[in-house]
């Protein structure tokens, strides 16, 4: 069991729209990620990365073959089936941060904590922690407007793992960032895998991030092209 | 989810605009405050009528002669009541209180410098108790003075207070319509009647002196009759009818020449034209509580639209359909609710100020303003949940990724 991958794809299709106007995204991808593994996914653009991790972050099902999630069948489930999947066992980080605007960086970092029905003080205290982590504790009640860019991506690191998630999820965390905060936001992201044990997926473009995952994923025309040991492996 | 979080949500979405979620809830603000300020008017006015119509006194039945009020038209006008038919109704009829024949007629009464026209009134005592109009001071006709028909008077506040002034009116003699007569009583003040009349503008007089020396005949215009209140009013009504068609020899057939009327349907009749007035003034407002709600409808539209990238990051973190769902509604309700509740507030403050202009009584009925709170969630609920279905719906990729 130790050794069964946390994530199983196997000959996953995606086609999108119908008729000759049909697009297929992914055309067969076969791909294990094992427990605690950090992967950067890459690929230009169209090579079918964003597709995979939409299906793999439980938001978008195969059209065909199949995805075992901590040993869901995660095609078959309905979308709330899903949603509770992501809620139990998933962590988002996106490119453009997406924290809600007008809202303190608490009150953000709790947000799942509420869907989870945790109570006032179990949410603080979560909230809190999380945003320790993160190093930014002291600006608990700032709004997203009156924090850096780096500083808006790491509440939503603490956002994405104040539910000490299975697996993040980060679409291109450092797309909007400058080269010094990026590196700030890729040490964070590989001390959670490190020493909270989350098992990361980032999708990047950039190699010098991707440098960073112990496990590199190369996509080209909606399938897996090579995958590759990263640095730190 | 829990509801109450669902509920903080919504009040935390709501305070993050608060200019835009007033302006929401205006619509709903108008549209409450204008029904129920309209049907507390409405009430109060139907109150006041109520209260005019009771003046008459209650449970009274009415005999005039002829149909419908005043003597009708062509034909042989109808003979009016004699007095023998007071004795036979008191004698033969059960469920009689009190009955009080009336000979009317009106005149100038004279004292000192003074002189004020007023109605005079020839009645027995049992008036009064028909009427149940108490005195403020002095006493009734002795009975020895109603057989005589003695020049004695009993005086309505407005007379006295015309004709005597500061003066102390009890055991005065003044002149009314030339005949020197004596005041041995004064009645409470009973205010407007049913039809707007004077109540107190009154001189009332033992039936035998207002017959000898101002009408000069036995007629009388009108019979008051006090049904008991273990009685039913319409089964006097029905056994005086009887009565007075036997003693006015009407054939089977042929069409009462008389009418007996009883001061409950007009009550009734008036009130009812008012409770309808009411209505249909609270129909008209509530329109605008409709457009108040097409209003919430449209904001929360708008407001799914603009926060549609804030639904994408609640579905990817797991956020189910309902809950969304439920968060939009709750926000609609909450928001209905508030004006609701804002409109209540309005409402009471009108009409506390609009009552007295309008001369009629402030009734707080918690009726109305409980059903103006729930109709305003209700609204909230019928509107809210089409944006809310929206925003329930939305593709989480999709979402995310809009602009």
């Amino acid at each position: 069991m130790a050794n069964d991958p946390i994530i199983r794809l196997r000959g996953v299709t995606k086609t999108y729209g119908s008729g000759p106007t049909a697009f297929q995204a992914l055309k067969g991808v076969d791909l294990d990620i094992q427990r605690g593994d950090f992967v950067a996914v890459m690929g230009p653009s169209g090579s079918g990365k964003s597709t995979t991790m939409n299906i793999l972050g439980c938001l978008d099902v195969p059209s065909g073959g199949s995805f075992e999630f901590k040993g869901h069948r995660v095609e078959s489930l309905d979308r709330d089936q899903r949603a509770l999947l992501r809620r139990r066992y998933l962590g988002f980080v996106f490119q453009g941060f997406n924290l809600l605007s007008r809202t303190t960086a608490l009150e953000n970092v709790e947000l799942p904590l509420l869907y989870r029905g945790e109570d006032k003080k179990a949410r603080y205290d979560a909230g809190m922690a999380a945003l320790d982590k993160v190093g930014l504790k002291p600006w608990w009640d700032h709004t997203p407007a009156e924090l850096s860019g780096g500083q808006q991506q790491r509440v939503a690191i603490a956002r994405a793992i104040v539910t000490h998630p299975d697996v993040l999820l980060a679409d291109e965390p450092t797309g909007n960032l400058d080269s010094e905060r990026s590196v700030e936001i890729m040490e964070l992201l590989t001390d959670l895998n490190l020493n909270s044990g989350i098992t990361v997926l980032m999708v990047t473009h950039e190699p010098d991030m991707a440098a960073f995952a112990r496990t590199i994923v190369h996509f080209k025309d909606g399938l897996v092209e090579r995958i590759e040991k990263g640095k730190r492996s | 989810m829990i509801l109450g979080t669902t509920v903080t949500l919504a009040f935390r979405a709501i305070l993050r605009h608060k200019l835009r979620s007033f302006l929401t809830t205006l619509g709903i603000i108008i549209g409450v405050a204008a029904v129920v300020t309209m049907t507390t008017l409405g009430n109060g006015a139907t109150a006041a009528v109520r209260e005019q119509i009771a003046s008459l006194g209650a449970n009274i039945l009415q005999l005039r002669p002829g149909q419908g009020f005043g003597r009708g038209g062509g034909g042989p006008r109808p003979p009016d009541f004699k007095p023998e038919d007071v004795t036979a109704i008191a004698n033969q009829i059960a469920g009689v209180r009190a009955v009080a024949p009336q000979a009317q007629t009106s005149g100038t009464a004279i004292y000192e410098g003074n002189n004020w026209s007023t109605t005079i009134n020839g009645t027995t005592a049992s008036y009064f108790e028909a009427q149940q109009w108490a005195l403020e001071s002095g006493r009734l006709f002795m009975p020895e003075e109603e057989e005589a028909g003695k020049p004695v008077c009993i005086i309505g506040s407005t007379l006295r207070r015309n004709l005597f002034k500061q003066d102390d009116p009890l055991g005065q003699r003044f002149r009314i319509k030339g005949i020197s007569c004596q005041v041995i009583g004064v009645l409470t003040t009973r205010g407007q009647g049913g039809f707007g009349q004077d109540q107190d503008d009154v001189a009332v007089m033992p039936i035998k002196f207002v017959q000898r020396r101002f009408t000069g005949n036995r007629d009388l215009g009108l019979i008051m009759v006090a049904v008991d209140d273990a009685y039913d009013t319409s089964v006097v009504q029905a056994s005086l009818e009887g009565l007075m068609r036997e003693r006015r020899r009407i054939k089977p057939g042929d069409q009462d020449n008389f009418n007996v009327f009883d001061t409950k349907q007009i009550s009734d009749t008036l009130t009812g034209t008012t409770t309808i007035l009411t209505q249909i003034v609270a129909a008209v407002a509530a329109i605008s509580l409709l457009v108040g709600g097409i209003g919430i409808m449209n904001i929360m539209l708008v407001s799914v639209t603009e926060r549609t990238r804030e639904i994408g990051i609640r579905l990817a973190i797991g956020a189910v359909a309902s809950e969304v769902l439920l968060q939009f509604l709750v926000e609609a309700i909450v928001l209905s609710c508030l004006g609701g509740l804002i409109g209540m507030f309005i409402a009471l403050i009108a009409s506390i100020a609009i009552a007295p202009l309008m001369q009629v009584p402030f009734i707080f009925d918690v009726k109305i303003n409980l059903l103006a709170v729930l109709f305003s969630a209700a609204i909230g609920v019928v509107f809210g949940y089409f944006p809310a279905r929206r925003a329930a719906q939305l593709n989480p990729i999709d979402a995310l990724r809009h602009e």
